[in-house]
C-alpha cells in the first residue's frame, strides 16, 4: 500500500515546491499565476463561507443525475443493439452521426431549450456519458461466449436467468471499462453546461473567479473538479476490484 | 436390450441454408437409445456428429424427422462440450450448482449435492478455486460434475476430451467409465477417436462424411469394467479394425 503511493507522496510536495518557487522568483503577478499559498487561503475562505460546498454540491448533483440517466439509457439501448442486428443496422448510422457533433457545440442550444437550471446540465452530462457506455455495453454483450448460451439452453434456462447469470457477469468487465470513461467525461459534461450559462455550480464559480480576476478562486474550482473526477474514477475502480476479482490482475 | 428405448431418433435430416441449395449435415438418421446405454457416435470431421448432438439437446431444430423421448417431452439434459465452458467468475462449487440454481433448488441442498459430485470427479480441495486456476483435465471434470448434478435423463458429451493431452485423455476415459458405472446414466458421446469409443461404449454408431448417415451400428462386446490393458487385446484390435474400415 505504502509502496504504491510512495511516488505520489514524493512527487506532490516536489510539485508544490516547484510551483511556489516559480511564483516567488519569476515575477509572474499573482492574478496570472497565484502561489500555492494564496490558493490555499482562498480555499479556506470559500470553505469558511460555505460557497465551495454549495457549488460543489450543485455540480455533483448534476454529474450524478447525468451519469444515472446516461448510463441507464446507454445500457438499455446497448443491450437491445447487441441482441438485434436489424435494430443495430437501423440505428447505428444515427448514433455514429450523433457522435460527430461535439456536445460543446450543442450545449448552448440545450441551455436555450431546457433553461439555465440544473436540467440542461444533467442532459449535457448524460449525452456525453451515453456513447462510451453504449459502445462498451454492445461489445461486452456481444463477447459473451456462444457456448455459454448453449449450456443455458440445454438446461432450459429462462431469458431472465440467461441475462442475470450469464450476460451481466460476462459483460461486466467491458461495461465497467466504459463506465470508467463515462464517469470521467461526466465531469466535463457538467462543467461545459455550467460555462454556457449557470447561476450556480463549480463552472459558475470558475467564471465568476475569471471575471473578477480572482485567479486563486479559479484554481480552487479547478482542483475541486479534479478531486470530483478522481473520486468518481476511484469508485469505478473500487467496483472493478470488487466484482472482477475473478479476472487476471491487470494494471491498466 | 430387452427394455424399451428411452429415446428414438427417426429420419433425422438437417440442412443448413447456404447459397447453393443448403448444406446437408445429416440425412435420414435413425436409431434407438436404451436406458443406461453408452453410445459413441464416431465419424470424421464434418460428418455432422455435433449437429446430431445439438439436435438431441434441443439446441437445434432438425429440418425433418424427430427425436422422441419415451417418458417426457422435455427430458433433463446434461451436456459436456469440447471446451469445459465454465463460468470464469464462478468458483468450482458455484459452477457445479448451476443446473440446480436454474431449476430453483435451495442453496443448501445444491451445495450438498455439489460436494458429492466434487468427490465423484475427484476434485476435493478445489471447491473454491476459480476456473483460471484449473488445468484442462480438471476443468473438464468440473464440466462433467455439472452435467451430472441435476440427475439428467440423458448425458450428451461432445468430444469432451478433445482438447486434452493424450495422457490426461486416457486417464479421463477410466474416470468417465467409473462415473458412468456409478451413476447408471444413458450417455451419447461424440468422438473421432476409435479407441476412445471402444474403451467407453456399449454401441458405436459410425457416421459417414457429409451428409452424415449411419453407416454402421456396432455392439462393443468387450467385458466391463474395462481397464487400460483391454486396449492391447486381440479382440479390441479386431473391433478397431472394423471401425477403421467403416470410416474409410
Amino acid at each position: 500500500m505504502i509502496k504504491r503511493f510512495l511516488p505520489v507522496l514524493l512527487s506532490l510536495p516536489a510539485f508544490l515546491l516547484g510551483w511556489h518557487l516559480l511564483t516567488r522568483y519569476s515575477g509572474i503577478p499573482n492574478f496570472i499565476l497565484p502561489s500555492p499559498l494564496s490558493v490555499w487561503t482562498r480555499f479556506l475562505r470559500a470553505v469558511g463561507d460555505g460557497s465551495l460546498q454549495y457549488h460543489t454540491w450543485i455540480t455533483l448533483t448534476e454529474i450524478l443525475l447525468g451519469l444515472l440517466a446516461g448510463v441507464t439509457f446507454a445500457t438499455v439501448v446497448g443491450y437491445l443493439l447487441a441482441k438485434s442486428r436489424s435494430l443495430e443496422k437501423a440505428l447505428s448510422p444515427y448514433l455514429v452521426a450523433s457522435q460527430a457533433i461535439p456536445v460543446i457545440a450543442i450545449a448552448p442550444l440545450l441551455v436555450i431549450w431546457l433553461g439555465d437550471g440544473i436540467l440542461s446540465k444533467v442532459v449535457i452530462c448524460a449525452l456525453i456519458v451515453f456513447f462510451p457506455v453504449l459502445v462498451n455495453t454492445v461489445v461486452g454483450v456481444r463477447a459473451v461466449p456462444t457456448a455459454l448460451y448453449d449450456l443455458m439452453h440445454s438446461l432450459h434456462a429462462t431469458r431472465a436467468q440467461i441475462l442475470w447469470k450469464v450476460e451481466v457477469p460476462a459483460s461486466l468487465p467491458v461495461f465497467l471499462g466504459g463506465l470508467r470513461i463515462g464517469a470521467t467525461l461526466s465531469v466535463i459534461g457538467a462543467i461545459v453546461g455550467e460555462l454556457v450559462d449557470a447561476e450556480e455550480g463549480l463552472g459558475f464559480l470558475l467564471q465568476v473567479g475569471d471575471f473578477q480576476y480572482d485567479t486563486p478562486m479559479v484554481f480552487v474550482a479547478v482542483f475541486t473538479l479534479i478531486a470530483l473526477a478522481l473520486a468518481l474514477y476511484g469508485i469505478v475502480r473500487f467496483l472493478e476490484n470488487k466484482f472482477l476479482k475473478w479476472q487476471e490482475r491487470s494494471n491498466v | 436390450m430387452t427394455q424399451p428405448p428411452i429415446l428414438t431418433v427417426r429420419n433425422l435430416t438437417t440442412v443448413f441454408p447456404d447459397e447453393n441449395g443448403g448444406l446437408h449435415a445429416l440425412r435420414d438418421v435413425s436409431f434407438d437409445v436404451h436406458p443406461r446405454e453408452f453410445i459413441c457416435v464416431l465419424g470424421p470431421s464434418g460428418s455432422g456428429k455435433t449437429t446430431l448432438l445439438r439436435v438431441m439437446a434441443g439446441l437445434l431444430q432438425p429440418t425433418s424427422g424427430q427425436v422422441t423421448f419415451a417418458r417426457k417431452q422435455h427430458p433433463r439434459i446434461g451436456m459436456v462440450f469440447q471446451q469445459a465452458t465454465l463460468m470464469p467468475w464462478r468458483t468450482v462449487l458455484q459452477n457445479i450448482t448451476l443446473p440446480l440454481e436454474i431449476r430453483g433448488d435451495g442453496t443448501h441442498s445444491a451445495h450438498r449435492k455439489a460436494r458429492e459430485m466434487i468427490e465423484l470427479v475427484g476434485l476435493q480441495g478445489f471447491e473454491h478455486s476459480l476456473p483460471r486456476d484449473l488445468s484442462g483435465g480438471m476443468a473438464q471434470r468440473v464440466a462433467i460434475a455439472r452435467a451430472l448434478i441435476h440427475d439428467p435423463d440423458l448425458l450428451l458429451l461432445d468430444e469432451p476430451f478433445g482438447s486434452l493431452d493424450a495422457l490426461t485423455r486416457e486417464r479421463m476415459w477410466t474416470e468417465l467409465s467409473r462415473i458412468w458405472q456409478a451413476r447408471q446414466k444413458t450417455v451419447i458421446m461424440v468422438t473421432h477417436s476409435i479407441s476412445e469409443s471402444l474403451f467407453l461404449a456399449d454401441r458405436v454408431l459410425v457416421l459417414t462424411q457429409r451428409p452424415g448417415t449411419i453407416k454402421m451400428d456396432m455392439r462393443v462386446d468387450l467385458p466391463r469394467p474395462r481397464e487400460e490393458a483391454i486396449r492391447f487385446t486381440a479382440h479390441f484390435g479386431k473391433l478397431a479394425r472394423k471401425l477403421r474400415d467403416a470410416i474409410e
